[in-house]
């Protein structure tokens, strides 16, 4: 009788989770990072392996980091969107390749165009973790005292940007 | 007018839905064939009311009604009549209404189709597929009314996406949608013999020809899916692991299983409990690809407005189908006999083995998709699964997969002599192994194990079908022969052979293109010639072009193999006005051996463009391996053996005549 209702088992206990996961609304903001310091980290550069990239960089500004990779099709969406937002001069946006591989990354900023400061190579997705990347692309928003503000999940599109980013970023500059 | 006529007919064909589920299955317990005969008249007209709500959407978009708030969302005055047409299902709330639409035409169909079935299991069935319609009209008028009137009226609409302005994306969710929704009468015949105690091979013969349709159906909207993305994203991918590629394939695996199991339980007897739990699987895959995407749990590439409503609404919908069926199963399954013993060795035993992989890689593409979610639920922060794990699960599993599908067809039924199998199969093995050995030296560019293995495994493939089709032969000489076999009872071999083949063509697209493509980003100036894989790509500028809708940059490459002339391509640059992103619109050179592909990136100024260039050997191996599964299954389908015996089933009692059945 048990094996019959192994199925039902199954099914009761995705559901749960699937129950739980809808509340917490992947496009939502994540909580445990908000309003915390930036996670450390120190990553090799993915234009040149030799130099270095890391939070000490971020710091001092406000700045975006873009979690990104050459795999992930909203990426290549959102890429647009980026690079216009670097023409507008508003913001630095700084890298993160994830989990991805140097030539490819690298063709991609050359064909598309490089909408980014400085991009640090996350080759294994270590520091990724810290920052608590749930998939590509995300993109955090920094302010000047290193602390994270607010997190984008999926791609950056042109209404996020001026309905949420840029009243942000206003505001983060105008802080002390 | 149109907007409230189509409110009007889904309400009247939600009523028919409610009247659908209830009356018949009522009948059928306490057999009364009146209200029986309630089933074949609603499922018509739920399906007539369901086209009339359809019409005038349609209606909506072609008259540019910009009052009916979808189609100003979708519609807009300078779209092509064929994207009016298609922006129908370009977005959620219509495509949940051509999902019902064609919900109640398999319904239709059944109604049609199954006079012959004794009129408890099709009232049954009706009721069943009655049921999943009521759920779904209820989510479409309480959350996603299509028809939902904007005031004030906007002079000009919104327009469809312009990434879904492409033929491939105006006949690909059609066809996804026939295919997952086909798997509800899979469903709902495997409900209706749960509940009627009765799973003999007269269901699974029954069950057969409709979950191959719907199979046929989904394996055509996932190939045409595949080809989309190829050409219009631009960057020459063919599949992504996205979670709405998963939501796609994971039935389809399911399915696969199913067709497989069903074979067996009608030829055999065997395997019941696990058929029915594969029916079940297969329409629950189905359905939960449906939350994932609809709901907004997971990111996704494919942006459908989410609205957490929604996810409530489709998870409750969920539990109630889903969960009632399995506690349907956990109650009745325990009371089903066993049906025909085989030994070990047996043809039994390896469409087992293959049902078990196939619904094990389904399993870990699930787990694959929901895992982020999971992990985020158990308060272990968030995470990624990406692209490689879902490689790397595959290409371990697979190969199992394809090394027994080529013994497979060979076994014979319930019992084979190990010795005999092995000596019959030992050259074919022998062979392949030494292909895929050679294809893995490292003598040539572009060889690796991978690329061994799938060679190999590939014409292990061939060659095991080869030999099955020369025992077929053997005492059947000549066309004639072989003609009367296939007009006969040898047409769901022939089928077998066919989609089996496509497996082995699919399989060799993927492992060349795979392992020999090449791709460069190069930076041109008119004039300029890059050579990649032995062909000369010469750019001859870019000049502005206006389409219907759109401003489009488009670029001129002139390819030459030495110093002959071979193809001119057009990738193209579309802006389709502010507020949108830009679509690439690449342009191909299509050959059965290799695609050349150029796409345009940015311009650089001075004339200068950067231009994707790609090489895609063997790339079209992929889809015409999808065409041959589809055609096989059609083969299959088109068995006479089902229509034959239906007529004399007409007469005869229901069930165990034929259990035993012919090897």
């Amino acid at each position: 009788m048990l094996r019959y209702l192994l199925p039902l088992g199954i099914f009761a206990a995705l559901a749960g989770f699937l129950a739980v996961g809808l509340k917490l609304d992947p496009k939502e903001v994540p909580s445990p990072l908000i309003g915390k310091p930036i996670p450390e980290f120190v990553l090799p550069r993915l234009e040149d392996p030799k130099r270095r990239f890391g939070s000490a960089d971020l710091k001092g500004q406000v700045a975006l980091l873009n979690v990104w990779a050459t795999w992930c099709v909203s990426c290549r969406a959102e890429h647009q969107v980026l690079q216009a937002l670097k023409e507008s001069g508003v913001v630095p946006i700084y890298g993160l390749d994830y989990k991805d591989e140097r030539d490819k990354a690298l063709r991609w900023l050359q064909v598309l165009g490089n909408p980014y400061e400085a991009v640090a190579f996350d080759e294994k997705g270590r520091a990724a973790i810290d920052w608590g990347v749930y998939g590509t692309p995300e993109t955090f928003v920094i302010d000047k005292r290193g602390i994270i503000r607010h997190k984008f999940i999926g791609p950056l599109t042109e209404e996020k940007v001026e309905d949420i980013l840029l009243p942000l970023v206003r505001k983060l500059k105008a802080e002390t | 007018m149109s907007g409230e006529l189509g409110h009007f007919a889904l309400i009247l064909a939600l009523c028919l839905a409610v009247v659908q589920a209830t009356v018949p299955l009522a009948g059928s317990y306490t057999g009364n064939r009146t209200w029986m005969s309630v089933g074949p008249s609603t499922a018509t007209g739920q399906f007539v009311f369901l086209a009339i709500a359809f019409g005038a959407l349609m209606q909506g978009f072609l008259a540019d009604d910009f009052s009916i708030r979808y189609v100003a969302e979708n519609g807009n005055t300078q779209l092509p009549v064929i994207y009016k047409v298609s922006a129908v299902w370009g977005a959620h709330e219509g495509s949940l209404l051509l999902w019902v639409l064609m919900l109640s035409g398999w319904g239709m169909a059944v109604a049609l189709l199954s006079r012959h079935l004794p009129q408890v299991m099709q009232a049954r069935v009706l009721s069943v597929l009655g049921m999943v319609a009521i759920g779904f009209l209820l989510f479409m008028l309480f959350t996603s009314n299509p028809f939902e009137r904007l005031y004030p009226v906007p002079a000009e609409g919104r327009s469809l996406n312009p990434l879904l302005q492409d033929p491939g994306l105006a006949v690909h969710p059609p066809l996804l949608y026939m295919g997952y929704v086909g798997f509800s009468v899979a469903f709902a015949f495997a409900l209706a013999a749960l509940l009627g105690g009765k799973l003999d091979a007269a269901w699974a013969r029954w069950s057969r020809p409709w979950t191959t349709t719907a199979w046929i159906f989904l394996t055509l909207g996932i190939t045409l899916g595949s080809w989309w993305a190829y050409n219009e994203l631009g960057w020459g991918g063919w599949w992504f692991w996205d979670p709405v590629e998963n939501a796609s394939f994971m039935p389809w695996l399911v399915g696969t299983a199913l067709i497989h199991s069903l074979a067996v339980t009608e030829k055999r007897g065997a395997f019941k409990t696990w058929t029915v739990l594969l029916a079940i699987a297969a329409f629950s895959m189905s359905l939960l690809g449906t939350f994932l995407v609809r709901s907004g749990v997971l990111t996704s590439v494919h942006a459908f407005a989410n609205d957490p409503a929604r996810g409530v609404f489709i998870l409750a919908f969920l539990s109630v189908v889903v969960g009632g069926s399995l506690a349907i199963y956990a109650w009745r399954a325990p009371h089903i006999r066993g049906g025909g013993r085989f030994d070990f060795v047996s043809r039994e035993t390896f469409l087992l083995a293959n049902n078990v992989l196939l619904v094990v890689v389904a399993a870990l593409i699930l787990l694959g998709t929901v895992f982020p979610l999971i992990y985020d639920a158990l308060g272990w922060g968030k995470i990624s699964v990406g692209f490689p794990w879902f490689n790397k699960m595959f290409v371990t599993f697979m190969p199992f997969l394809l090394l027994l599908m080529g013994v497979g067809p060979l076994a014979r039924w319930k019992h084979h002599d190990p010795a005999d199998l092995v000596r019959r199969l030992r050259l074919a093995f022998g062979v392949s192994l030494a292909i895929g050995i050679a294809f893995a030296l490292p003598v040539y560019q572009g060889a690796s194990a991978l690329m061994g293995l799938g060679i190999g495994l590939a014409a292990w493939l061939l060659l095991s079908l080869w030999l099955a089709v020369r025992d077929r032969l053997k005492h059947r000489r000549g066309a004639r022969a072989v003609l009367r076999d296939l007009t006969t009872q040898g047409r769901s071999f022939y089928a077998m052979v066919l989609a089996h083949l496509g497996v082995a063509v699919t399989l060799i697209g993927i492992t060349l293109v795979a392992n020999l493509e090449a791709e460069r980003d190069v930076r041109m100036a008119p004039g300029h010639t890059y050579e990649l894989a032995g062909y000369g790509f010469r750019f001859d500028g870019v000049r502005n072009v206006q389409g219907p809708n759109y401003l489009a940059a488009r670029g001129t490459i002139t390819v030459f193999d030495g110093d002959r002339q071979i193809a001119v391509l057009h990738p193209e640059k579309r802006n389709y006005g502010p507020g949108t992103m830009p679509m690439t619109e690449s342009g191909i050179d299509v050959g059965v051996t290799r695609d050349l592909y150029a796409s345009l990136g940015e311009d650089l100024g001075g004339g200068e463009w950067a231009v994707r260039l790609y090489y895609k050997p063997f790339v079209r191996w992929i889809w015409a391996g999808g065409i041959l599964m589809a055609l096989g299954g059609l083969l299959a389908v088109s068995d006479p053996r089902y229509r034959v015996r239906v007529r004399r089933r007409s007469t005869a009692t229901a069930g165990e005549a034929l259990a035993g059945g012919r090897a």
